[in-house]
């Protein structure tokens, strides 16, 4: 398992390469060097001695790709793709182009990611399973139908619905919690609650109609029947076979998640206004910040190559006969 | 096992009992701390971080509702008269300038322009005035800086400014000022002000140049330089006067004079910034401001809020006296004459999204706020002579309305180089004018800003020298004078226009083809789509084709740089009330193409550039007067601008909320606003009530659900097959 572990850091080596490379191609053809000077530096009597000096402040006086002036090793190195891609490999961020140090901001802001995606990721599965498991008991009844077709209306419901309906029934109506905002250490549960609602509820729809057919395809299978035919209840069938046996692909779905847990989420953090990376990242972007820009997408990608190693591992634990090699 | 859960159930209803007792002291829904309930603290919003808190680079409304409560410069606006009027602040007095030929002869006030060598700014700064605490001027008991010297492993433990244990304050000098003006000079400081200031302050251009050697320097060998480094025009006479130099005149510095680009700066701070390992920290000057304002940046945490807090060392001042005569009704001069500030704390939370901050405006958590458009119909009706008011709702929770117009204002842009709609032929004007006509910006103000506007008439706004109000303020090529109120111009007239420009029902007469204009658009979201469905609609009146070319606001300000586009809407935001700081946009020598200036049409008379120098640097008088008369009649004929309108700020506040009071050059109005607090918490208890009802109701539908469902599982596990 080590060397298939080893081998798929290796891979992943290409993988982040590839990545940063096209966020530096997306990011730059909209914008230029230039632009990222204007907006930081203002919209009123900005000159071009400012710009070309907040660019050499930066590194951004250098060729974006390839530089014809420097010539042999540095005609690739003296270049804004080198200079600014290199030091992420180790997961050195540096500054912000406003001049934050990205590191301490991603240690910060990650809590608040984390305070909100974490109780929503292990609420919403245990209500999504356990309500799979019950349609899955009353299949082919009016209870499976009538779950599915709720579950269809809450799958086609937009994720900012919620997000407002939530805002306006139990923060602005009913006044049971603060409508938006949040605080530090554990005065935040009471900004936490009405965020984890929504996201448990908006999840709902989609994660119920997915372990409801995971289920249902376990359900017909041979040992169901052996299980059946031992005279065990339907409630043991389900619970200790068909969801044991359904953990696989649970788990692809759960463990690939997990690090990406991190990176917060773009719309519920801006309403909410929780603080966490997922605003953090559509700040920079609105910005036109670079560093962060770049910092985050690689960091995304890195914890997706590491979600996708611990499912493999996991499929190890949960599955004798699978082995890594 | 049994214990477990006894204890776990214990400790749940323990924790619950917890909560609902500190719920019994505020509402369920409140967002702060209970202990805060009563105490004197402002609440607002910000959607925005600022960017900059550094005052040699700040230049943002948004950034000055901060840092003008944090700095004090010079000068200021008196609160209440109007039109607007400067009074010292940190300085003793508002300075006068002292005019000056080439030898060194005084002259007279009203000497001309061009005998003028050089003016002379005497200020003198009110004594006794200290600086807030800070890290900076901590010393040690040997009379050493005690934070000057940091190293590596002096920083451990130290993620904020509050980190440090000590502080300090030193009194406050003309040195601190002077050397705050050299920061302007310096490339590093990145100051949008630098370019305009060399053209005036003896002296400036030389010393930005002699430092821009110094860009890739060390940053702490920096700020050395800048110390020893002597800027000519700036001269301190002694600790507690400062005299500055200008070229030549230009009487507009006085308004500079009262924005934080001249607010004193210790060179303690900025030594104390530089050194190796708090910009990484990020601790910097851009973060932490140093100042000796009323109150002090003692919280800066950006992703969730900012609060400033009252600066001990602060040397006081008085709730103004003086004001219009209508203010002597409205009770704005109640607390004529107290010492401010009135408010020992200002909480400015993050708040991105318009619904959750007008909610949260309307549950009593914040003292005051804007409208946004959808929340527009539910705070304001339009009363029958056309005047905004407040809807019942309001009325009924005693929010009070506040109005003024800003100092702003938005335009229509022909881009002047361009070989169609630009240029000084007679056919490129009458068409210009004919477009003027049809673009109905009364329109475009109802249905795009809530009636928040009023339609310009020139590029001069109410309240700035030179605006004139009535039938003599209209602009006559496009509207007329009926019945007591400009109207304006009939469609036809603008179809007569086009048919003497060459273009009958908007067809080129030569080539026998529709003219086709291009509209420069930044379009990012659906009501954008409105907004230029609308324009183009406009155009089609005169039977133009309105080509519209969104783009992204990067590529929208290239081609504007550029010289590229046809027609576009820019505007402009006063940086001074003064008739300069408006007709400049229009000046030739400030053209965006050729100059790199804000005159974005590339606009260019030299009628027009020649009145403007004349009028520049004039006193407010009848001759000024008359002088902008002719630049406004001038660019109203050539219309290179569609005059657009000057936007209106709408702002609400809570009754616990007195002192607010429309002021749109003075950013520094926190310090005379006052709080009842006890109001304010009673308001919340009756306004944020929990209803339970819902709690009972889920829980009821969730037993309803679940006790069937159990029963019919209990049920068919125990039924058998036959």
């Amino acid at each position: 398992m080590t060397a298939y572990i080893v081998r798929r850091l290796l891979y992943a080596i290409p993988i982040l390469i590839g990545v940063n490379l096209l966020t530096f191609m997306l990011f730059f053809v909209v914008n230029s060097p230039d632009d990222m000077a204007r907006m930081h530096l203002g919209q009123k009597r900005v000159t071009e001695e400012s710009i070309q000096s907040w660019k050499a402040e930066r590194g951004y006086d250098r060729p974006l790709l390839y530089n014809a002036e420097a010539g042999g090793l540095a005609s690739l190195t003296d270049t804004i793709l080198f200079q600014k891609s290199v030091k992420l490999f180790v997961f050195q961020f540096g500054s912000s182009d406003a001049g934050r140090d990205i590191g301490y901001d991603i240690s910060q802001r990650m809590w608040p990611s984390l305070a909100i995606a974490v109780p929503v990721l292990l609420i919403g599965l245990a209500f999504n399973i356990s309500y799979a498991l019950f349609i899955v008991f009353f299949r082919a009844t009016y209870v499976d139908i009538g779950s599915v077709v709720l579950l269809v209306a809450m799958m086609s419901i937009s994720g900012l619905f919620y997000i407002i309906g939530g805002q306006f029934l139990i923060g602005k109506l009913w006044h049971l919690v603060p409508i938006s905002g949040y605080d530090q250490g554990l005065n935040a549960w009471k900004f936490l609650i009405l965020p984890v609602i929504v996201g448990v509820v908006g999840g709902i729809g989609a994660g119920t109609r997915w372990y409801r057919t995971l289920f249902l395809e376990e359900i017909g299978r041979d040992y169901v029947r052996t299980a059946r035919a031992k005279g065990l209840s339907e409630r043991v069938v389900l619970f200790r076979h068909v969801l044991r046996n359904a953990l696989i692909p649970i788990l692809t779905g759960v463990v690939v998640v997990l690090p990406l847990l991190f990176m917060g989420s773009l719309i519920t953090e801006s309403f909410f206004g929780i603080p966490g990376l997922g605003s953090y990242t559509i700040d920079a972007i609105s910005n036109q910040d670079f560093a962060i820009v770049r910092a985050m997408v690689f960091l995304g990608a890195v914890l997706y190559i590491i979600g996708l190693i611990l499912t493999d591992i996991s499929y190890t634990l949960v599955d004798p006969r699978v082995r890594l090699e | 096992m049994r214990d477990w859960i006894e204890r776990s159930w214990i400790a749940i209803l323990g924790l619950l009992a917890l909560a609902l007792t500190g719920c019994n002291e505020s509402a369920w829904n409140d967002p702060y701390p209970a202990a805060d309930a009563e105490a004197n603290i402002y609440y607002s919003s910000f959607a925005e971080r600022p960017k900059h808190l550094d005052p040699a680079r700040s230049y943002s409304s948004d950034e000055y509702a901060f840092l003008a409560q944090i700095y004090e410069p010079p000068l200021q606006y008196h609160f209440l008269l109007r039109p607007y009027r400067l009074v010292p602040l940190s300085a003793a007095e508002v300075p006068e300038p002292r005019y000056f030929d080439a030898k060194g002869n005084p002259l007279p006030e009203d000497a001309p322009v061009d005998a003028i060598d050089h003016s002379d700014y005497l200020i003198r700064i009110q004594p006794g005035i200290r600086f807030q605490p800070h890290p900076a001027f901590a010393r040690t008991d040997d009379g050493r800086y005690r934070y000057h010297d940091l190293r590596p492993s002096d920083l451990s433990g130290i993620n904020r400014l509050a980190d440090f244990e000590a502080t300090g304050t030193r009194e406050l000098t003309a040195e601190d000022f002077a050397y705050q003006i050299k920061r302007l000079a310096a490339p590093w400081s990145h100051s949008p002000i630098a370019g305009l200031m060399r053209e005036h302050i003896r002296g400036f251009g030389e010393l930005a140049d002699q430092l821009a050697g110094l860009e890739s320097a060390d940053e702490l060998e920096r700020v050395a330089a800048l110390r020893q480094a002597n800027l000519s025009g700036v001269e301190v006479l002694d600790s507690q006067t400062l005299r500055i130099r200008l070229e030549g005149k230009y009487p507009q510095f006085q308004y500079w004079l009262a924005m934080p680009f001249f607010a004193p700066m210790p060179w303690e701070a900025d030594v104390f910034y530089a050194q190796p390992g708090l910009a990484e920290r990020n601790i910097t000057l851009d973060w932490y401001p140093v100042g000796t304002g009323p109150y002090m940046l003692s919280e800066n945490d950006p992703n969730r809020r900012l609060v400033l807090e009252r600066n001990p060392n602060f040397h006081g001042e008085s709730y103004p006296s003086e004001g219009m005569p209508e203010d002597q009704d409205s009770g704005i001069l109640a607390d004529a004459g107290q010492p401010i500030p009135f408010i020992d704390r200002a909480i400015y939370s993050l708040e991105k999204e318009d619904i959750p901050r007008w909610t949260k405006f309307l549950q009593g958590y914040y003292d005051s706020s804007g409208i946004s458009s959808d929340a527009f119909d539910q705070a304001i009706q339009i009363d029958a002579s056309g005047e905004p008011m407040l809807t019942e709702v309001m009325r009924e929770r005693g929010i009070s309305l506040l109005t003024s117009v800003e100092p702003s204002i938005y335009y229509m842009g022909f881009n002047m180089l361009d070989p169609v709609i630009g240029g000084d032929s007679e056919r490129a004007r009458l068409l210009r004018r004919a477009i003027s006509i049809a673009v109905d910006f009364e329109e475009f103000i109802s249905i795009f800003a809530n009636g928040r506007g009023l339609v310009a008439q020139s590029p001069l706004p109410p309240g700035i020298f030179g605006h004139r109000e009535g039938e003599a303020g209209i602009n006559p090529f496009v509207y007329e004078w009926r019945n007591g109120r400009p109207e304006r111009r009939s469609l036809d007239e603008a179809r007569v226009l086009m048919e003497q420009a060459g273009y009958p029902n908007g067809v080129d007469r030569e080539t026998g083809r529709t003219l086709s204009l291009n509209y420069e658009a930044v379009a990012t979201g659906p009501d954008d789509r409105a907004r230029l469905n609308w324009i183009r609609k406009q155009f089609a009146k005169l039977g133009i084709e309105l080509v519209i070319r969104s783009t992204d606001y990067n590529r929208f300000q290239e081609k504007i740089r550029n010289g590229t586009g046809q027609v576009f809407m820019w505007g402009w935001n006063a940086d001074y009330p003064d008739p300069e700081n408006f007709l400049f946009l229009l000046y030739g020598p400030n053209g965006k193409v050729e100059h790199q200036g804000e005159n974005a049409a590339n606009y260019a008379n030299p009628e027009f550039d020649r009145l403007f120098d004349a009028m520049k640097y004039m006193e407010d008088g009848p001759e000024r007067q008359a002088l902008i008369d002719q630049l406004v009649e001038i660019a109203r004929r050539d219309a290179p601008w569609l005059w657009g309108f000057h936007p209106k700020s709408f702002s609400l506040h809570h009754r616990w909320l007195l002192n607010a009071h429309p002021n749109q050059m003075a950013n520094n109005t926190l310090k005379y606003r006052r709080l009842d607090p006890a109001q304010r918490q009673a308001a919340r208890r009756d306004w944020n009530p929990p209803i339970l009802w819902p709690l009972w109701v889920v829980g009821g539908v969730l037993v309803l659900l679940v006790l069937p469902a159990w029963w019919m599982v209990r049920r068919r596990e125990r039924s058998t097959a036959l």
